[in-house]
């Protein structure tokens, strides 16, 4: 099979940044200034994502697409207010996550941001589920572009007016060069931002115009240490059929008008679960010292019992430090539990924590 | 004079007396990216040549620091264990990782001196 690559590559060339394949694309991991300097650029100033890799699933219909989808997601979606976005995932009958995405509620039906690994298996699966009755288009024409961090409200906004003024997760059209372009308020990395969907042929464009604005290209491999730290999950690594949106920890994302009603798919396995609690949950966990924990690390209670297993670590650079989390068995979620971690045979102290590592600065209105 | 010499470890080794210092070459630190963790023998401990004798971490993964040559560890640099990040800013000179007391000279004679190492570590950057 080709490697796709985004309208953005001929950039990412410019700006020399070292390629690996993500999900059948030829992503940017860094640039030259390297993962630490981009990661604590985002978090300083602000970061621009190529993240068009990730499915732009529209899918077009009225009332009667809210009911179908409201059997899917575990959302209350005839409430969801037009422009506005909720995370949420998708789930099979054993409430195993399927994939993890955010839908917002547009115009003419529903825009869902679907995982770059997952978008064709979701896009059928869909289908199946909603009968195609509905008009379904994976957006392969348009680009979807990040920009993160405490200066991106100000620097987009001097291209898209009024764009300063939406509430985080919402979202508006907006007009570049006389094209349409949608903007929410959203991102995964912890920070104040904005993703945008834009046709393939002025992504580009609006990217060099941004980053002569002030925002600087950041790879794969901030992105990655970024939603750590913000203790936000990576499909396939914290979250897969294995695991439950309970299990993860997310239940804050599940409507409890819905879990009321328990009429959406897996919704059984979740109501017992929220009754009856789980065996293993998500967790953060802080190594102490400096070793780093990497996926698959065992974790290990006080009595040398194996009790877990990390699914993201690596170092925080503004943490300044390893973070990680993982599902350690429900006994031993409490914070500040002690732990012990196996790196190359050798056990090392760590303690359950709260997550997020580094507090979120999410604008919540109007600035 | 000291002489300094390359292994295809992309770890570099500079012999004074029977004293050997050893760390990693600029190449590898470009290669590596960002190094966030740094972990050094033991002092007193033996090492065997090729042998693994560290670890260094960047954001992205682990790799194993292996020895050129054989020999007793005398000394090992605390700093880059305190700053990783010192690795990435000298790593051919302030930010070596151990000295050894080397067994059997005759070892440097299988490592690269400075312009095959160079050749060599252009055609594997790829």
């Amino acid at each position: 099979m080709e490697i796709k690559k985004t309208s953005l590559y001929q950039l990412h060339q410019d700006c020399n940044a070292k390629f690996v394949e993500f999900a059948g694309y030829q992503m940017p991991i860094q640039y030259s200034k390297g993962i630490v300097e981009e990661h604590k650029f985002t978090r300083n100033h602000s970061g621009i994502f190529d993240v068009s890799h990730m499915g732009q699933l529209f899918i077009y219909g009225g009332d009667e697409l809210i009911k179908d989808l409201e059997k899917i997601f575990p959302l209350d979606l005839k409430n969801l207010k037009l422009n506005h976005s909720k995370y949420s995932f998708l789930m099979d009958k054993d409430a195993g996550i399927q994939d993890d995405l955010i839908i917002t509620k547009i115009n003419e039906g529903f825009l869902v941001i679907l995982n770059a690994a997952c978008k064709k298996d979701d896009f059928k699966i869909l289908q199946e589920l909603l009968n195609e009755k509905y008009k379904m288009v994976l957006d392969e024409n348009r680009s979807l572009i990040a920009i993160q961090g405490p200066k991106s409200s100000q620097i987009l906004n001097e291209v898209f007016s009024g764009v300063k003024d939406l509430n985080f997760m919402s979202g508006d059209w907006f007009l570049f060069n006389n094209q349409k372009v949608y903007i929410t308020r959203s991102g995964y990395t912890g920070e104040d931002g904005f993703e945008i969907s834009i046709p393939n042929n002025f992504a580009d464009k609006l990217t060099r115009e941004l980053i002569d604005k002030g925002s600087s290209l950041v790879g794969l491999g901030a992105r990655d240490t970024l939603r750590l730290e913000a203790g936000l999950c990576l499909y396939g690594h914290d979250l897969d059929k294995d695991k439950t949106p309970v299990e993860a920890n997310l239940k804050w994302a599940i409507s409890k008008e819905r879990i009321s009603k328990g009429d959406f798919i897996g919704s059984d396995i979740i109501i017992k679960q929220l009754n009856n609690g789980v065996t293993k949950i998500r967790v953060g966990i802080k190594p102490e010292g400096r070793i780093i924990a990497r996926e698959k690390t065992k974790i290990f209670n006080q009595s040398d019992v194996h009790i877990g297993e990390i699914t993201s670590g690596s170092f925080g650079p503004s943490v300044n430090g390893p973070v990680a989390m993982g599902y350690v068995e429900n006994e031993f979620s409490k914070k500040n539990t002690k732990v012990f971690l196996e790196v190359r045979g050798k056990k090392y102290a760590a303690s359950v924590c709260s997550l997020p590592f580094y507090k979120k600065s999410y604008v919540k209105g109007p600035n | 004079m000291s002489e300094v010499k390359y292994s295809k470890e992309h770890e570099w080794i500079k012999l004074e007396g029977d004293i050997a210092t050893i760390g990693i070459t600029k190449h590898a630190t470009e290669m590596l990216g960002d190094i966030v963790f740094a972990e050094l023998p033991e002092k007193g401990a033996g090492v065997e040549k090729d042998g693994t004798a560290g670890v260094v971490e960047s954001t992205k993964a682990a790799s194993d620091v292996y020895t050129p040559v054989s020999g007793e560890v005398v000394d090992t640099n605390q700093e880059i264990v305190d700053d990783p990040s010192k690795i990435n800013q000298d790593p051919e000179n302030s930010a070596w990782f151990f000295k050894l007391k080397i067994r059997d000279k005759s070892e440097m004679n299988s490592l690269m001196n400075k312009d095959d190492y160079d050749k060599f570590a252009k055609e594997n950057s790829n």
